[in-house]
């Protein structure tokens, strides 16, 4: 063989392996109006705690179908992976307000029929429909849980108690604070600034100009001396408020719960300013293999009792409003601690993260989009 | 007679890897972070000009030289007891607990650095007993280095060993009668021959550390990220494979070199 | 031979670097009994609780027979494709045969990140959904060399000649292969089937990469250290692998040993990763 058939062999080769077809796309009319037998099997994508034993095995033993949990860390890993190998390798993903808006958009789940779901009707109304996962009517995904990202600090350490975001921007605890290795953490900036800085006139932490992003990057550079660690996995801060490395950070309250259960002396809360914070759906992939377990899992983590038990392990408020007796049955005022039922002017107080895209919401296009986001979080940790 | 399947496994390994290369002169749609076939140099453009990404690049190459320096020294006279002063029972001993680190899992052996080193962590409980004060490691590229010197170290004992047990006893039974004297003939006899088994060596500390992503995430402070670290968040977490891409070139290019260099000195025949 | 205080130095120094290598090991069977579930120094008491856990998990279960079975496959490969690629290396000379040989030393020598990504990379651009054969395939990968290595080691060093007696002497094919091949081979193949069992059950870059929706067990022992909550089942799978793994591992350090492995002149074999 000579050397140039030989390229020929490989250039060919390697044309064939970058040859894509145009991805199909099911069309979201057939939408089934039963639930069919289990297909044995169900592969989630999940945040850390929602897949938990407690409810996790009595699904299995009633359903027959087996999970498999894949964490990921952030919503851009949860994309990610619900795209991995043509995007059948899983399922359904537990997507947070910025990464379901992508999935849908990228086509990668497919609509859903919230008559199959009964206790859809007892949701609170903001999460019946919302516009994070409803698209001119089309239901991509059943909402599942909120909450906000809170301020967490060692009672001992960290005096008088904070009251304020400005607790992580001060040196008073340089080479003790974590905050979470997400490129997300930008609005948390742009947040406290929107309260703290009004010549900038911040008005959505995530629909920022050049000025007002650069701002809350260099907030962040100027934090940056101050961290310990970025955590990137839950056990990280876990670990660092467990052996004395961190005594104040930004946390999940999966992290609180946890370390509270270790009697480590923690506490968190929402600052004054306010904080960012999720709204959960379990979507479903356009190219699930096990779709009847997938809606068999719809129906059970909607049901009272799994929403109470899921949001007092992670620590986090329910979509069903039916859940909040039964949480004050499972832990006496825990309903009452997680805003169960909660107002819709509390609802509203959160801000929900979604992706940053160019598209300001006030007919300007000069908005810092998410890669933007990406670089300047890598470049910030350099 | 190399067989089809040889050289399908071969195809698709090189083909995979010509299929990366390329797609780092492609780009990506920001929001729904599909490929865009679109030709451009953005990438590269993007890597050279910033500083951080240099600084990323250097600290992953250090860190890999010095994690490599640290095991060659850790290694050799280890090397060296086991292969020509050890007797015969206690090299098989040395042997097998050389070995028994490797097996057990590596993810458990770069966590329990964290619990070594953390702030109430096993290091300074034990310095408090002793009326010592403090060290501050966890969570720094300090402790990048010493867990990544930690997990390798088997990889430069075995082939420094081998090297070691090659040398017949008759060129330094001869090294001596011709009048050297001990230190001569171990810098002029045996180091030159026990060089390769360090180069072998040093291909897996350096071209290891060089590729994880996973000890500097786990052991890491606030500025450790590798250059695994970039690209496994532009390509498991971003999806951006084309940036991936072209920051994954700097690894290869630099692996080829090393390469390159340590066939010269004889390495490849003693892996 | 080295001077005394030569040798008390280098034995002491051994001495440290096998501290060093043990300690960590140690506390990882320790963390294993820690009564609590969330760790830290000195741990609050002991219990066996969690190897019971271990046991009963159809997670852990699942993860390990996975681990098992790709790590056989990819050893099966591994020992077929290295051992016929040494002798067509070592029998025949043929053009292009260096840049092969490189070719077999670049997929150990590259970063696991980029044989991770470009195989994902390949895999999805061609739409093969990741399964337990990609698993395999992104193994092999590396494992092939192991094999390779030990086995054209001991091709190189052992003489053509012998193979040409015995088929003077009359031996067919098979009675070569059994009685003037295998010999030499053997422990070659033991050792380098070995190293390329441990490195593929015990990978995490690549496996990332080219595993699906199922976890091998390491995937799976990543996932409980993120999750922080079970990590004493975590040390609980370390330590048994531990206790294990000794097995084999006496066993081929014996089988070396018998064979004159590990006495001078061939340690190649254990050397090869």
């Amino acid at each position: 063989m000579t050397r140039i058939t030989r390229a020929h062999v490989l250039v060919a080769l390697v044309a064939a392996a970058l040859c894509v077809p145009a991805a199909g796309i099911s069309s979201g009319n057939g939408l089934p109006t039963t639930i069919g037998k289990g297909e044995g099997q169900l592969n989630l994508v999940a945040w850390e705690g929602y897949t938990q034993p407690q409810w996790v095995k009595p699904f299995q033993n009633a359903t027959g179908c087996q999970v498999h949990a894949k964490y990921a860390g952030s919503s851009d890993e949860m994309v990610t992976l619900m795209r991995q190998g043509g995007g059948s390798q899983y399922d359904m993903v537990s997507a947070s307000g910025d990464a379901s808006l992508r999935l849908i958009y990228g086509k990668d789940v497919q609509p859903v029929n919230p008559a199959l779901i009964p206790d859809f009707k007892n949701f609170i109304p903001a999460l019946q429909s919302p516009p994070h996962n409803t698209i001119g009517g089309q239901h991509y995904g059943i909402s599942l849980q909120w909450g906000p990202n809170t301020l967490i600090y060692n009672t001992t350490k960290v005096k008088p108690a904070p009251t304020s975001w400005s607790a992580l921007y001060s040196a008073k605890y340089k080479g003790k604070v974590t905050v979470p290795d997400n490129p997300i953490q930008i609005a948390d900036a742009a947040l406290y600034l929107s309260k703290t800085n009004s010549s900038l006139a911040i008005k959505d932490p995530y629909e920022l100009n050049q000025k007002q992003f650069d701002a809350a990057v260099s907030l962040l550079k100027g934090q940056k001396p101050l961290i310990k660690k970025y955590w990137a996995l839950a056990s990280d801060e876990i670990d660092l408020f467990k052996n004395g490395d961190a005594v104040i950070g930004a946390s999940w309250p999966y992290q609180t719960n946890t370390l509270v259960a270790a009697k480590v002396p923690v506490k968190d809360l929402i600052p004054k300013e306010g904080a960012t914070g999720w709204a959960d759906t379990w979507m479903l992939s356009a190219h699930a293999k096990h779709p009847n377990c997938a809606y068999q899992w719809l129906k059970w983590v909607s049901t009272p009792k799994v929403q109470a038990q899921q949001a007092i392990y992670f620590g986090e408020t329910p979509a069903n409003t039916k859940a909040c007796a039964v949480m004050d049955k499972l832990s006496k005022g825990s309903a009452a601690q997680y805003h169960c039922g909660a107002s819709a002017a509390y609802f509203d107080s959160i801000k929900f993260w979604k992706t940053p895209v160019a598209d300001c919401g006030n007919g300007q296009k000069n908005c810092m989009d998410y890669t933007k986001w990406q670089q300047a979080w890598t470049q910030l940790k350099g | 007679m190399l067989g089809p399947p040889l050289l399908a496994f071969a195809i698709v390994y090189l083909a995979s890897l010509v299929a990366l290369f390329i797609s780092s002169f492609w780009a990506v749609d920001p929001f729904t972070t599909e490929i865009v076939r679109h030709w451009n140099l953005d990438n590269y453009r993007t890597i050279f000009q910033s500083s951080a990404y240099r600084t990323i690049a250097l600290r992953t190459i250090g860190i890999a030289a010095a994690v490599t320096l640290t095991d060659a020294v850790l290694a050799f006279p280890f090397a060296y007891f086991m292969a020509r002063i050890a007797r015969p029972r206690s090299r098989a001993v040395l042997f097998v607990l050389v070995l028994l680190p490797l097996w057990s899992s590596y993810l458990v052996r770069v966590y329990i650095w964290r619990l070594i080193l953390n702030e109430n962590g096993v290091l300074n409980w034990t310095l408090r007993k002793l009326g010592l004060p403090a060290a501050h490691l966890a969570y720094s590229n300090w402790a990048v280095w010493l867990t990544f010197s930690y997990v390798w170290l088997p990889f430069m004992i075995l082939p420094v060993y081998g090297a070691l047990e090659r040398i017949p006893e008759s060129l330094v039974e001869a090294s001596r009668d011709l009048g050297a004297k001990s230190f001569q003939t171990f810098r002029r006899v045996v180091l030159p021959l026990a060089l390769p088994g360090v180069v072998a060596g040093s291909i897996f500390t350096f071209a290891l550390t060089l590729g994880d992503y996973v000890t500097p995430m786990l052991a890491g402070g606030s500025s450790s990220q590798f250059i695994g670290n970039v690209v496994y968040g532009s390509v498991g977490i971003a999806n951006n494979v084309p940036f991936a891409a072209a920051f994954a070139a700097i690894p290869l290019a630099v692996m080829a070199v090393y390469l390159l260099i340590a066939r010269r000195m004889g390495a490849f025949e003693a892996m | 031979m080295e001077s005394r205080a030569a040798r008390i130095a280098l034995g002491g120094w051994t001495l440290l670097v096998v501290l060093f290598l043990w300690i960590p090991l140690a506390l990882i069977i320790v963390y294993a009994f820690n009564k609590a579930n969330v760790q830290s120094w000195p741990i609050p008491g002991f219990t066996t609780h969690w190897f019971g856990v271990a046991w009963h998990s159809q997670e852990v279960r699942q993860a390990l027979w996975l681990s098992v079975r790709a790590a056989l496959t990819t050893t099966a490969a591994a020992l077929v494709l290295g051992s016929m690629a040494a002798f067509a290396i070592a029998r025949f000379k043929f053009f292009g045969r260096e840049a092969v040989s490189f070719l077999f030393v670049l997929p150990i020598a590259l970063p696991g990140i980029v044989t991770g990504m470009s195989l994902n990379s390949f895999f999805v651009f061609n739409h093969i959904n990741l399964s337990f054969w990609t698993i395999v395939i992104g193994h092999s990968t590396f494992c092939i060399v192991l094999v390779y290595n030990n086995v054209i080691a001991r091709l190189r060093r052992s003489s053509p000649s012998l193979i040409e007696a015995s088929q003077d002497l009359g031996a067919d094919g098979w009675q070569t292969f059994r009685f003037v091949i295998w010999p030499v081979l053997s422990t070659a193949l033991v050792a380098g089937g070995l190293l390329a069992f441990a490195l593929s059950f015990d990978e995490v870059v690549v496996t990332y990469f080219t595993a699906g929706a199922q976890n091998t067990l390491p995937l799976l022992i990543f996932g409980y250290i993120r999750l922080g909550q079970q990590l004493p089942i975590v040390n609980a799978i370390a330590f048994a692998m531990i206790v294990l793994t000794v097995i084999p591992v006496v066993l081929a350090q014996r089988l070396m040993r018998d064979t004159g492995v590990l006495r001078r002149g061939g340690t190649a074999a254990l050397t090869a990763k």
